[in-house]
């Protein structure tokens, strides 16, 4: 603790200085053009082309799984259109043993995770089966209250570090969740335990309609890691490498039993807040033409393009077969049972309580006759 | 055996608990060197280490939010709420996490989460600090609400809840911390969740009720040995309830006083009522009564006395369904 007295109490220009202790991290250009290539990760070129891969990847994902909810064959969508770089690149950097803590956008890296495809769709059916996850699977369902996910994540983490186990706890959550107090509570009780634990927050710019500025008076959201005591640093999320290259460096900070990282993502999201979200309500048409030149595909499309390392004709592989994954899980969850009431009324309890035997008997023989 | 406050029998479970199981972990505000603020834990981070045994920062939901973690991780949380009041601070990581992880995981994960907190009036706090908050808790479905009425019950009943693999909400009445001693095996013994006692056979009426309500009752129940044979219900767990035990008794004496601590409406008593009322009407032979506090905001320490319902209020209306 400092013990340095002061006899300055000039606030305005205090508050004024706290942006200025956050950069903002950029590697690859909306060009496609290396700026800062003491940041480049060190990245093989077969690594690079899986990356480009799994971008690709996610925004066929995306699109398909949006008109997949138009014509009613899934549930509620929120998409992630736009936020590829922040998602599926911050995924790309953890190890098979680190924990994926995510909300109800971050289907497309729960997926990459391990996530089987059918059970995400599943998920958005609404079908219990849906999280009936691998016992191995290293990932929470989709988060539904935002910043809920704060503390379980610093808890994982924690019990990690318990373990001594060489892996880490990532949570991919947006702006809005930084306005929770689970939020700060989570990234303080982090902090004071040291846990190898990575929040990125994917500041899209707005909390379904709020804008940033109007949920906070603070410039910065990565600024908020400074009253925990625990770095934070911005980072242009909409540039593959440079997310990459920050939360492969938070994570090894994190393992090296240095303590936990907020990153926060500069992003966008080019789709509504939900299916039932109409965006134009509270965005200008030329701010999504603005943030769509800075599209993490088209960057990472250029860059990989101009190394030699990417087709035209790859990118249509990787979008068809896409396409083809998501036609046979959409056939495959049209395979799965009807749930039943007396299904998850059994999934209440290990050891069922008497009011949950009658009912579980109640609901049986009604079902039985339905099924007659 | 030894005699034993509850505030021992509780460390004495905590202290078994610590010992033979390695994922168990105790944490909360206080805890730690403090023995927390009513010395429940004294002495455990001294015996188990800094590791096992451990204070966090002031905040509820960080707390419990951690303990969410914690047991996805293997462990076997046991976080303590420094006072019940206190929980309402992190209603999120009860209400809409732990009690609904098994649930939403189509039972692949658990949750084996013990919340211990202490409530109850009678002690002159401050605000905030005497809650009984039961009645909200109870209503949330995927955990268990367990309230002992003595150290006894006190010490199996939390072995019981921290060797559960579903969340339980452990509540300890401040007044009965210290009030009463029993004979306490040094062994491990476990009281069923689930499973409510008839704590004093009867034949003429039932009281039903559990934490420092039960106290109350078997007062009252001595008070009136003389001209009505009372039985005592002590719910033990209470929610769900044990409705196979409160019906037996019901069917017998046909007659039922409720009660409860907490203020009347929409709280535990209200559910016996309406279970009573549906599965044994045929059997009552008089309005099923009840005793409980008013619906005010717990009240300010110097009108305690007022307010808290006791052994004279059960009195006077087990004599009105006796004599209806």
């Amino acid at each position: 603790m400092s013990k340095k007295s002061t006899t300055k109490l000039d606030l305005v220009s205090l508050v004024k200085g706290y942006k200025d202790s956050f950069p903002f991290y950029q590697v690859l250009a909306p060009s496609g053009e290396i700026v800062h290539s003491d940041l480049e990760p060190k990245l093989s070129d077969e690594e690079l082309t899986t990356l480009m891969k799994r971008l690709v990847w996610a925004r066929t994902y995306d699109k398909r799984v949006t008109l997949l909810n138009r014509q009613g064959a899934l549930g509620n969508y929120a998409p992630g259109g736009g936020q590829e770089a922040s998602q599926i690149a911050t995924q790309y950097a953890l190890g098979e043993k680190d924990f994926f803590a995510g909300t109800y956008r971050d289907l497309a890296p729960l997926i990459l995770h391990g996530l089987p495809l059918e059970k995400a769709f599943l998920w958005y059916k609404g079908h219990m089966k849906g999280n009936e996850y691998p016992e191995d699977l290293q990932a929470y369902a989709p988060q539904v209250i935002v910043g809920g996910h704060i503390t379980h994540a610093m808890g994982v983490a924690f019990g990690m570090k318990k373990r001594n186990k060489k892996s880490i706890v990532l949570s991919l959550s947006g702006d809005g969740a930084t306005s929770q107090g689970d939020f700060y509570e989570g990234i303080n009780f982090a902090g004071a335990y040291q846990v190898p634990y990575v929040a990125v927050v994917q500041n899209n710019g707005y909390g379904i309609s709020v804008p940033v500025e109007q949920q906070t008076a603070a410039e910065t959201l990565a600024q908020k890691a400074v009253a925990a005591g625990i770095p934070g640093i911005r980072v242009d999320g909409m540039d593959p490498l440079a997310m990459y290259a920050a939360v492969s460096t938070a994570r090894e900070h994190a393992l090296a039993g240095q303590g936990p990282v907020v990153i926060e993502a500069l992003t966008y999201r080019f789709g509504p807040h939900t299916m039932s979200d109409d965006p134009t309500r509270y965005r200008l048409a030329e701010e999504l033409g603005e943030w769509e030149q800075k599209d993490p595909l088209v960057r990472m499309r250029t860059y990989l393009s101009n190394k030699g390392l990417w087709t035209e004709e790859q990118e249509k592989e990787v979008a068809e077969s896409c396409k083809q994954e998501i036609k046979d899980a959409v056939a495959a969850i049209g395979q799965v049972d009807k749930q039943k009431v007396s299904d998850f009324l059994k999934n209440m309890y290990e050891v069922s309580p008497q009011n949950i035997q009658e009912q579980i008997a109640e609901y049986e023989a009604r079902e039985m006759k339905e099924d007659e | 055996m030894s005699k034993k406050t509850m505030v021992q029998a509780i460390n004495d479970a905590l202290d078994y608990k610590l010992s033979k199981d390695e994922n168990v972990l105790l944490f909360g505000e206080d805890i730690g060197p403090n023995g927390g603020v009513f010395r429940v834990t004294d002495g455990l981070q001294a015996k188990h280490g800094e590791d096992r045994v451990f204070d966090t920062p002031l905040a509820e939901s960080g707390i419990l939010g951690m303990s969410v973690g914690l047991a996805t991780e293997g462990f076997r949380p046991v976080p303590e709420i420094q006072f019940l009041g206190f929980i309402l601070e992190a209603m999120s990581p009860v209400v809409a996490q732990f009690s609904r992880m098994r649930y939403r995981m189509a039972n692949t994960r658990s949750m084996p989460i013990t919340v211990r907190a202490p409530y109850g009036g009678g002690v002159h706090t401050p605000e905030l600090h005497s809650d009984s908050l039961e009645g909200i808790l109870a209503q949330v479905p995927g955990m268990r609400i367990v309230i002992p009425s003595n150290p006894y019950d006190a010490k199996g009943l939390l072995i019981s809840a921290i060797e559960s693999n579903d969340p339980v909400i452990f509540l300890e009445h401040l007044k009965l911390y210290r009030s009463m001693k029993q004979d306490i095996p040094d062994e491990d013994y476990r009281v069923p969740l689930d499973k409510a006692a008839v704590t004093r056979e009867g034949s003429d009426v039932t009281v039903i009720g559990y934490g420092l309500m039960i106290s109350e009752a078997l007062k009252a129940a001595k008070e009136l040995e003389h001209e009505i044979s009372v039985e005592v219900i002590d719910l033990r767990t209470i929610a769900p309830i044990d409705m196979d035990t409160v019906l037996a008794s019901v069917k017998k004496t046909g007659r039922v006083v409720v009660t409860q601590e907490a203020q009347r409406q929409a709280g535990v008593t209200g559910q016996l009522m309406s279970e009573i009322g549906e599965r044994a009407f045929m059997y009552l032979e008089a309005p099923i009564s009840r005793v409980t506090a008013p619906d005010s905001v717990y009240p300010f320490g110097a009108a305690e006395a007022d307010w808290l319902p006791n052994a004279k209020d059960i009195i006077k209306k087990v004599k009105e369904v006796y004599d209806f």
